[in-house]
């Protein structure tokens, strides 16, 4: 791959930074990242990915943009309310960077299609927003062998590790299992700042830049720890767990699990569809 | 022990939305027990029914998760900080 002097311009400013480089550039473009949901965490974790030339991003989110989406969902715009959030980033990220080839799933993940669809990328986003996803895509990253970088934010907290299966502590290492439905504020109780979402959408960005380019140590065996009310970041240490029930050494997880969905106001079916 | 405790935004309904304070204990359990009279209902939220720290939200000394000391006996000394942090899983959706 040759850099054009179009690219060779646009990228300058990171081009010159000695970790980077043409080479770095060739990588960046290169490289793939699957976000999981176009919302709080996904929206500015995708602008910063399409800006920086990730040359294929995929967005995968069932939903369709709402207004009160657009208070932290920067990827939307007015015009964007009532069509596919995958599409209307689809739009907004070609819009800033035609050399970004972007996929949209404008679908819910599930265990049934998640093994194909995370199958193409170098590295998984995750900014999806209730616990049956985050343990879904965690399992299927661990089984897959795909790194992953997950972020979750509740009101002004915020959390983020990064995952490379076999080598660093996943999501079940750090916590086991969910909690069961009811014990958890459900998200439209919880509220949530944009910035904050931001905060931690760009942490997520940021790790999913150095694991293309190989630079840096990332964020791996420690989750880190955000408070927005007294702007703090703190990590803890998280080793791998020897009895984790998915990458342990007798795991007993060995296919997908759908939880049941909880984190809704409304009645849904099961996260698969069916009607278990 | 006086120990500095760190309370995560989910659990500060029970402390009078207190995100940080001292608190007494030799180790973790007793910590808890402590917190409990001084704020109950927490301890149900850190036990579950068999009375084992619940799988989804954890308790650090320091930098250290409990799990890979001695979980709730693991001992405390003057001037550690002990954080509770659980899961969460918003995504600002």
């Amino acid at each position: 791959m040759k850099l054009t002097d179009e690219q060779i311009e646009r990228y300058s400013r990171q081009i010159i930074l000695p970790d980077v480089g043409g080479k770095g550039q060739e990588k960046l473009l290169k490289g793939s990242v699957l976000i999981i949901g176009a919302g709080g965490l996904g929206s500015p974790a995708a602008l910063y990915l399409a800006c920086a030339g990730v040359g294929k991003i995929g967005i995968v989110d069932s939903d369709k943009v709402e207004l009160n989406n657009l208070q932290r969902q920067i990827l939307h715009s007015t015009d964007d309310v009532g069509r596919p959030k995958s599409e209307s980033a689809k739009e907004r990220l070609n819009n800033i960077n035609g050399d970004v080839e972007v996929v949209p799933y404008h679908t819910r993940i599930t265990s049934k299609n998640i093994l194909d669809i995370i199958k193409g990328y170098d590295i998984i986003v995750d900014g999806s927003d209730n616990f049956p996803t985050r343990y879904l895509v965690n399992d299927a990253c661990v089984i897959s062998k795909k790194p992953l970088s997950h972020g979750g934010i509740f009101r002004f907290d915020g959390q983020a590790i990064t995952i490379l299966p076999g080598e660093s502590a996943c999501y079940r290492c750090l916590f086991h299992e969910p909690p069961p439905p009811g014990l958890v504020p459900s998200c439209q109780e919880a509220g949530i700042l944009g910035a904050v979402a931001g905060i931690i959408g760009v942490i997520q960005a940021n790790e999913a830049l150095k694991y293309i380019l190989g630079i840096g140590e990332l964020l791996t065996g420690s989750l880190l720890v955000f408070n927005a009310l007294d702007s703090s970041f703190r990590k803890v240490k998280v080793p791998m767990n020897p009895d984790c029930p998915v990458c342990g050494k007798n795991p007993a997880i060995t296919e997908l699990i759908d939880y049941e969905e909880f984190c809704q106001v409304r009645p849904r079916p099961a996260v698969d569809g069916s009607d278990r | 022990m006086a120990v500095k405790i760190k309370i995560p935004t989910p659990l500060q309904k029970l402390t009078g939305n207190k995100a940080e304070f001292i608190s007494e204990g030799g180790n973790i359990r007793e910590l808890i027990e402590n917190l409990e009279k001084e704020y109950p209902g927490l301890k149900e939220r850190l036990y579950d029914k068999e009375g084992k720290l619940r799988r989804f939200i954890n308790i650090y000394v320091n930098e250290e998760d409990v799990r890979f000391l001695q979980r709730d006996a693991t001992p405390l000394k003057d001037g550690d900080e002990v954080s509770i942090i659980p899961a969460i899983a918003g995504g600002g959706k």
